[in-house]
């Protein structure tokens, strides 16, 4: 795959009170690639994922997407060049439905005008309608979104995501507390949706990371340990130090 | 029609609007005398604060404490119309300063302070009454959203704006009036508005100029930017990774409560005669709370009941046991978080409406028994 | 400055000093209390205002008391009544804890209104036991007159009491914030409540005590204002806007930046008011704060975390 680079991170630090979540970090993400970022506890995966889409502010250090330098700008903008997160418990907005999670998600009608001017119009529908199917969840467009399932959550704010068409999706443990058959069907999922942009996945469970990662990074204590293939970062020595070390 | 519909918030919401304009417009009128008319109006006008309280509290999420401060805004541009109107230089020719307010050379003031001289055009008037507060909660808004000032952050600080405002007034006495504020308002331009008859049709003003406030909200409340404030309330972060600039919305919303204040503030004005800084200090502000909150916080023509009500019981406690009333207010502030945390619209919708639609169910089976009773007799 | 020669100068600026100094004793007496159960804790409590009353009106019914039954022990009885009124403020916070504000630890708007309602009724309460006007209690000779250094320096010795009491009581909340074991236990909760459970802290009576803690040097506060000022139904009411303003100027979460924003609040205020009116120096001075607080939203000092 001679992808083009999407993101680059580079020399990324950012300390709270001296402590050091994430030190000295440098990662690519090309286009079309799936990676999976894997690590113990307190390795500092949320952190980076925090500081790409700007809910953290990096220390030091560079994040370019598309050319762009990411960590000066705020988190509305971050979203309008193409960067979407899902974070590590749903987050969706339980007092609306399916339907109006998603449209809300619509990237249209985004200022305060542009919301009160906004229509529904029958592409916009269109476009709910086919989101809505790619989660699985076509036939709960009128459904409270509380009323969910876990697992049906999860897919909500992916699907939220998706309708955004981001260029870069970053994902947080996004299996969490889904059943096999759900599991089954995210993997399915993610598969398909890493067509046409970069995906960053954080996950701890392995036979599922294997099932789509096309390379693995592993923090440890904010650093790179490893990086590679699924097969070599698993026989890495350093890797299974840190997983069974202690 | 459908889209009318729509905006009301289907049957239901036009009916409660409806019941409620039947209750301003015909039994209030045919049923009080124009003192008692003139009162209710009053408490209309605070209804004007909590309905603005509905839509920022309620559904932004956000919990100002300083909604009298534009009560009085309006209230002030609109005394300050009529205060001028009332002072020209014929009737104030003992003064020593003729041509302007009396508190003014009271106060040794000798020249109208140049922020009044506009005020000078009713239609200048006008405009301020909505600008000026739209401008003041424009600014307070965007330096406190944009910093991400929020929760009780938010009403602390707008607390102490009230309380800021406040002191100003009262300590301006030569430009504001003091502590009394403006008073003896006499005409609206050459028009007696201390007559039964000027009463009445400002009663009906105030009354329109309410329900179209309520209008305009549900108007708001159907766009998507009704969603994103009730999406912004819960889960504040996911609508900013949603790529919106999350402090815009605020900002709108509270100028919005603003300026629906202040037009409460001008017809108070107006209906009363006077304005004054005890009216737009800190627990009038947070008594406008308490009007909201028992309407219910969600319940855009439940802020009229709860103004309505509270204003009633404050005005029939004072009359008759004024000690009883602080406890009354307080125990309303705790019950209503405690206890009935949806206001009247809460209990009404569990309370009287399943047990309305029972009673409406047992009629509706009585015309139609002779059937269903011989159905019944056969399963 | 003409008609003032140089020593004069010096004395006005001593007192001027000076009384910007009971200022901010003043203001940081009535913050510690609510530094705990603000800054601490994150409960706003609307009627702390109230606790300080219910400090000042035990003052004023020990005073009463010992007058008419005790009077031989007249000069000492002041310590006494500030104890009792820590123990009585104390005792209404455990109870307004366990009835009201543990429901509401998760809806701080909500725990706003109803503390609000709770003020209302207190102020109600000491309308009808003490009457709508002022008291005073009478004091014990010690805390009358004042110390002149100087002949044209004159500072009060009530003055200097409430000064000495807000160094105690500060030094008193430090220790007892940072250096016991209970401290410790308020701050694990804050931080981590379900951890905090886990490993064994009773959460549940961390918060009630700490809160009736935080009422209790309320009720001191209330205690010591005593000494400067009457008392009315009303008093604690008119401290409350200036007290939050305090605690969340000073970053909720530190002592240190209580103490400075006190001290700060206090000076700005006295000298302003030396210049201009009473009403304008307090008006500039809660603007600049407020137009600091919009610069820097997390007050004075402020602790990078992560959240």
């Amino acid at each position: 795959m001679a992808n083009k680079i999407a993101l680059s991170i580079e020399g990324l630090t950012v300390s709270f009170d001296g402590f050091k979540a994430v030190d000295d970090l440098n990662l690519y993400v090309e286009e079309n690639e799936l990676r999976v970022i894997i690590g113990p506890n307190g390795a500092g995966k949320t952190t980076v994922l925090d500081l790409i889409c700007g809910k953290t502010k990096a220390t030091a250090g560079t994040i370019e997407f598309k050319g762009i330098e990411l960590t000066r700008l705020p988190e509305y903008k971050l979203v309008q060049l193409g960067v979407g997160r899902k974070f590590q418990t749903p987050s969706i907005y339980e007092n609306l439905t399916v339907l109006e999670n998603l449209e809300i998600s619509y990237p249209e009608g985004r200022s305060v005008f542009g919301s009160l001017m906004f229509k529904r119009t029958p592409e916009v529908e269109q476009k709910i309608i086919d989101t809505a199917r790619m989660i699985f969840l076509e036939e709960h467009l009128n459904t409270q979104s509380g009323l969910l399932s876990h697992g049906q959550k999860q897919w909500l704010e992916i699907g939220m995501l998706l309708i955004q068409d981001p260029a870069l999706l970053m994902l947080d443990e996004p299996v969490a507390g889904m059943s096999v058959v759900e599991r089954e069907k995210t993997a399915e999922l993610l598969n398909r949706i890493a067509q046409g942009r970069s995906l960053i996945v954080i996950e701890h469970d392995m036979e599922f990371v294997k099932r789509i990662a096309h390379k693995v990074t592993v923090l440890h204590q904010g650093k790179l340990l490893a990086e590679g293939s699924m097969e070599s970062v698993q026989s890495n020595p350093k890797v299974i130090e840190v997983y069974l070390g202690h | 029609m459908k889209a009318l519909g729509m905006i009301l918030g289907g049957k239901r919401g036009a009916m409660d609007l409806l019941v409620i304009a039947a209750l301003i417009f015909v039994v209030f009128p045919l049923g009080l005398d124009i003192f008692r008319l003139n009162l209710v109006g009053k408490y209309l006008t605070f209804a004007y604060c909590a309905v603005g309280l509905v839509m920022l509290w309620g559904y932004g999420g956000i919990l100002s404490l300083g909604q009298g401060v534009f009560f009085g805004i309006g209230g002030y541009c609109m005394a300050m119309f009529l205060k001028l109107e009332a002072s020209d230089p014929i009737s104030t020719a003992h003064q020593t300063t003729p041509g302007i307010p009396d508190f003014m050379d009271w106060n040794q003031v000798t020249q109208l302070p140049i922020f009044w001289e506009p005020f000078h055009s009713f239609i200048f008037t006008l405009l301020a009454i909505v600008a000026i507060p739209a401008l003041v909660a424009y600014i307070i808004g965007v330096s406190m959203f944009k910093r991400r000032v929020s929760g009780v952050y938010f009403s602390i600080i707008t607390q102490a704006i009230a309380a800021i405002v406040t002191i100003l007034v009262v300590g301006q006495q030569g430009f504001t009036g003091g502590i009394n504020g403006i008073t003896d308002l006499k005409t609206l331009h050459g028009w007696n508005i201390n007559t039964d008859f000027a009463k009445y049709v400002l009663y009906f003003v105030n009354g329109v100029l309410l329900l179209l406030s309520i209008v305009l909200s549900k108007l708001v409340l159907s766009t998507k930017l009704g969603r994103l404030l009730l999406a912004l309330r819960d889960k504040e972060d996911r609508v900013r990774f949603s790529g919106y600039d999350v402090a815009n919305f605020k900002v709108f919303v509270f100028c919005l409560a603003a300026v629906i204040s202040a037009i409460g503030g001008a017809m108070f004005t107006l209906q009363v005669g006077f304005m004054s800084p005890s009216i737009i200090g800190i627990v009038p502000s947070i008594e406008m709370v308490i009007f909201a909150a028992i309407g219910g916080r969600m319940s855009l023509v439940g802020a009229i009941y709860g103004a309505l009500l509270v204003n009633y019981g404050k005005t029939a406690f004072s009359e008759s046991f004024p000690t009883l009333w602080l406890f009354f207010m307080g125990l309303l502030f705790i019950g209503v978080v405690m206890v009935f945390p949806d206001g009247l619209s809460g209990l009404y919708k569990t309370h009287v409406e399943p047990r309305l639609r029972q009673i409406l169910r047992k009629q509706g089976k009585k015309t139609v028994s002779s059937k269903t009773s011989i159905e019944k007799a056969g399963a | 400055m003409d008609g003032y020669s140089l020593s004069d100068l010096f004395s006005i600026v001593v007192m001027q000093g000076f009384s910007g100094l009971s200022l901010f004793s003043v203001l940081l007496l009535m913050a510690l209390g609510l530094a705990i159960i603000f800054g601490q804790m994150g409960v706003i409590n609307m009627a702390h205002g109230e606790f300080m009353t219910i400090g000042a009106y035990t003052i004023y019914l020990t005073s009463k008391f010992t007058e008419s039954y005790l009077p031989s022990f007249m000069p000492y009885y002041f310590i006494a009544a500030i104890l009792a009124s820590f123990v009585i403020a104390f005792g209404a916070g455990y109870l307004l804890e366990f009835l009201l504000i543990r429901h509401l630890y998760k809806r701080p708007l909500d725990t706003l209104l109803a503390t609000w309602g709770l003020s209302l009724i207190l102020q109600q309460v000491f309308r009808s036991a003490f009457g709508a006007r002022e008291v005073s209690a009478t004091l014990p000779d010690w805390l009358m007159g004042s110390w002149k250094p100087t002949p044209s320096i004159d500072i009060p010795l009530n003055g200097l009491f409430v000064m000495a009491m807000s160094i105690l009581v500060t030094g008193l909340v430090g220790l007892f914030l940072f250096k016991s074991k209970w401290g410790l236990k308020v701050r694990a909760t804050t931080q981590n409540r379900i951890m905090a459970g886990a490993v064994g802290i009773n959460t549940k009576m961390v918060d009630r005590v700490t809160f009736a803690i935080g009422c209790g040097i309320a009720g001191v506060a209330g205690a010591c204002f005593t000494t400067i000022a009457s008392t009315g139904p009303t008093s604690g009411s008119l401290y409350i806007v200036d007290t939050f303003l305090v605690v969340v100027f000073g970053g909720t979460a530190s002592l240190f930046g209580t103490i400075a924003s006190a001290f700060s609040i206090a000076q700005a205020q006295s000298i302003l008011t030396f210049f201009l009116t009473n009403a304008m120096g307090k008006v500039v001075t809660l603007l600049t704060i407020i137009a600091i607080l919009m610069m820097r939203p997390e007050g004075l000092l402020r602790s990078k975390v992560r959240r």
